[in-house]
């Protein structure tokens, strides 16, 4: 290479390096951001993939028949056993026995005994009945279960996938919406759980935490920017604030229990507590907000008001509030549902109890959908895997159509002073 | 003065008194509001303090703060061996700073070159698409991250793990950790974001004077003037990352390793508390209590993270502003 003689050759050079190195730095831009949107995408489409299953449900075609003695003695389980080998009246071995048995849910019974105890006529009665499948069966359906693998090692035995195909193609078995995933409870068989109970208990801890953080947060930040002077005892509010909304959550359950449940003695478990301790949470990102939306409205409104003889009060709650409104209202949805995704502070207050009946007040023991997931996530049955992820998507599509609303909020009311 | 003219003074006064009380009654009201902020700080450093202090009555805070092992398992009797538990919160300590640490690795480059292509380089139409996508990525609860690295990036890396010839135990640090990144991603990638676009455009137009490119710019001129609020953001996100619960709880392990390998299993201060307090026992248990020292220790050292990034951030928009 010849040495390059004058400055403006050196220049050039150096250029075409200067250039690449360029690119380069804009390429690990490009890079950045797809690998986060590459992870979100990913993250997105595993959990719809594996959660889509959990909305259908394999059901079983069964004629029962609801005889007096059964029913009185409350045997349900007793009537699905009969009916069933009425259909298999081959079967006779007791170990097969119990195998055909396992083809239906064991939470069958109770919802023979729901629908007799709604219409008591039907006690005497045959019926033919969609009813749920046991999980196994499920899987089976679904596709979960490798039946390349030899009998041993599958929880599914031959004899039952000969059955079940045998039920397949006389069309007695097949998938049908889940409905139970949206009416029922929890429950310790996956294709008897639903999130309803759930539902209810997240819907009662944030109309609670909605309660006390939305007038809260709003009349504080209210004082700080309306009224409070500038001295050292706002500047301390103001820096305590915004250390409040970095406080991990799991140190306001802390509070919660050591406060709420020891000190005041309410009860454990319940959303009352969780909407209280929810509130203390979403109150700083509830003020930050509606102090910004009260420094959007311009001091020539407050200024107008005082011109025609208003007092401070009434500027403020006649004048200002109607303008700030939109933008608080935006923060509070925002900090609702960060509070509708919060998990480790109602684990620490108890909301993580196996609980079955649907909660009808804010002091029923109760669970919250994020808890509901938690405690799924850990259940080592493939099928509650699957109703996992059904139940994330349903938390997801919440919280994207809460701050999507923001978002509408904001873009309607939004204005340029 | 008439009587109708001083009847109507008097009606107006009265009314005035009255609105007067009126509004001092709102205003006590609205002051009372603000104070439930303090109220509940005070509320959280009592409650800490005054059980972490009964815990410190039983066990040592030198035990508690240098004690190289944690297995709390009290004994039912007193006579049986290792009744009394042990309550050293190194290996806790450290798996945090282990985990908070691979996800700092990850966040700090992809939130700051994110940062740095949106401010500088991305066209309006790109960026108003990109930025909403990276909030999203903060709007997502941690369960679902959490669900995510145990079911998905933890089988993951033990298979990639397994075929490269090594072990990973099946709940990793490394897990985790990285889940953990791309959740603090957004919170270092908007902090940068407004730090970036504070710079006054006079300093790029000098760089680009002197003949700098826009790169050049970007790592001599922007990103230096930038640091403080970066710095700031940085260390809210490791504050974030240390306070973390359910991503470690579900995809971290329980077992107390004090190890720096991040294929093994550790057991983080959030995880702990978690434990210690969803189990059956009564409240005066020193299992219970040492949740709120951890708890305690906690909120301290995320404190002083908190207060010194804010005051960064604070500083630095001053500066320019």
């Amino acid at each position: 290479m010849i040495k390059p003689e004058t400055i403006s050759e050196r220049i050039e050079l150096g250029l075409a390096k200067r250039y690449r190195a360029e690119k380069r730095f804009r390429l690990y831009g490009i890079v950045a951001i797809g690998s986060a949107v590459t992870f979100l995408l990913v993250m997105l489409v595993a959990i719809g993939v594996r959660g889509a299953g959990a909305f259908k449900q394999t059901h079983i075609e069964l004629t029962v028949v609801l005889d007096e003695a059964h029913v009185k003695d409350n045997n349900w389980q007793g009537i699905i056993k009969s009916s069933l080998r009425k259909a298999f009246p081959d079967v006779k071995a007791r170990r097969e026995r119990r195998e055909l048995n396992g083809l239906v849910s064991s939470g069958a019974g109770f919802l023979l005994q729901d629908m007799v105890k709604v219409s008591p006529n039907l006690v005497g009665q045959t019926k033919t009945l969609w009813l749920p499948s046991s999980d196994d069966v499920d899987m089976v359906l679904k596709g979960s279960i490798d039946r390349s693998k030899s009998e041993g090692s599958r929880r599914v035995s031959n004899l039952e996938l000969k059955w079940i195909d045998g039920l397949v193609a006389e069309n007695k078995l097949r998938l049908q919406f889940n409905k139970r995933f949206f009416t029922g409870g929890d429950s310790r068989e996956p294709e008897m759980a639903g999130i309803l109970g759930a539902l209810m208990g997240s819907f009662y801890s944030l109309s609670v935490c909605f309660l006390l953080s939305f007038p809260i947060g709003i009349m504080a930040a209210i004082y700080l920017e309306e009224f409070a002077p500038k001295n050292r005892w706002t500047d301390l509010i103001e820096v305590n604030i915004n250390n409040l909304a970095a406080v991990p959550s799991i140190v306001f359950g802390l509070l919660g229990m050591a406060v709420f449940l020891n000190m005041f003695m309410l009860p454990r478990s319940a959303p009352l507590v969780g909407g209280m301790v929810l509130a203390l949470m979403t109150l700083p990102t509830i003020i930050i907000a509606a102090r910004a939306a009260l420094r959007a409205v311009p001091p020539s409104i407050r200024e107008a008001a005082f011109g025609i003889g208003a007092s401070r009060v009434q500027t403020v709650l006649h004048h200002v509030l109607p303008l700030a409104m939109p933008g608080m209202l935006t923060g509070t949805i925002i900090g609702m549902a960060q509070a509708l995704g919060e998990t480790a502070p109602l684990l620490m207050i108890g909301m993580v109890a196996f609980i079955v009946d649907i909660p009808t007040s804010v002091l029923d023991s109760a669970t919250a959908l994020p808890v509901q997931i938690y405690l799924w996530a850990d259940a080592p049955e493939r099928a509650f895997s699957e109703r996992t992820a059904a139940a994330i998507i349903v938390l997801l599509i919440f919280l994207v159509t809460m701050n999507l609303s923001a978002t509408i909020l904001r873009r309607t009311f939004e204005r340029r002073w | 003065m008439t009587t109708e003219a001083y009847n109507l003074m008097r009606q107006m006064q009265k009314r005035r008194q009255v609105q007067k009380t009126i509004e001092l009654a709102i205003k006590a009201v609205l002051i009372a509001s603000s104070m439930v902020a303090i109220l509940t700080t005070i509320g959280i450093v009592a409650s800490l303090l005054l059980e972490a202090l009964r815990f410190f009555d039983k066990i040592p805070l030198t035990d508690f703060l240098f004690g190289l092992e944690w297995s709390p398992q009290t004994a039912i009797r007193a006579d049986q061996v290792g009744a009394s538990g042990l309550f050293g919160v190194v290996p806790l300590f450290t798996g945090t700073l282990l985990i908070s640490a691979i996800a700092l690795v990850v966040a700090i480059p992809v939130g700051l070159l994110a940062a740095i292509y949106l401010s500088e380089y991305a066209k309006p139409a790109l960026r108003n698409w990109i930025k909403p996508v990276l909030e999203v990525l903060a709007g997502i609860p941690t369960v679902v991250y959490g669900f995510f690295a145990a079911l998905v990036v933890a089988p993951w890396l033990r298979g990639v793990g397994e075929s490269a010839g090594f072990q990973v135990s099946s709940e990793s640090a490394l897990a985790a950790g990285l889940v953990m990144g791309i959740m603090i991603t957004p919170l270092i990638s908007s902090l940068s974001d407004d730090a970036i676009t504070a710079v006054p455009q006079s300093m790029r137009d000098g760089s680009y004077g002197l003949g700098g490119t826009q790169s050049e710019t970007i790592r001599n001129v922007i990103l230096p003037a930038a640091l403080p609020g970066i710095m700031g953001g940085i260390l809210l996100a490791a504050s974030r990352a240390i306070g973390e619960t359910m991503i470690v709880v579900m995809a971290a392990g329980l077992a107390a390793n004090l190890t720096a390998n991040p294929f093994e299993a550790v057991t983080t201060v959030t995880v702990q508390i978690l434990t210690l307090l969803t189990g059956d026992q009564e409240f005066d248990s020193s299992k219970t209590l040492a949740a709120f020292a951890l708890g305690l220790l906690l909120f301290v050292t995320t404190l002083i993270l908190n207060v010194f990034a804010l005051h960064l951030v604070k500083k630095y928009r001053e500066q320019y502003d």
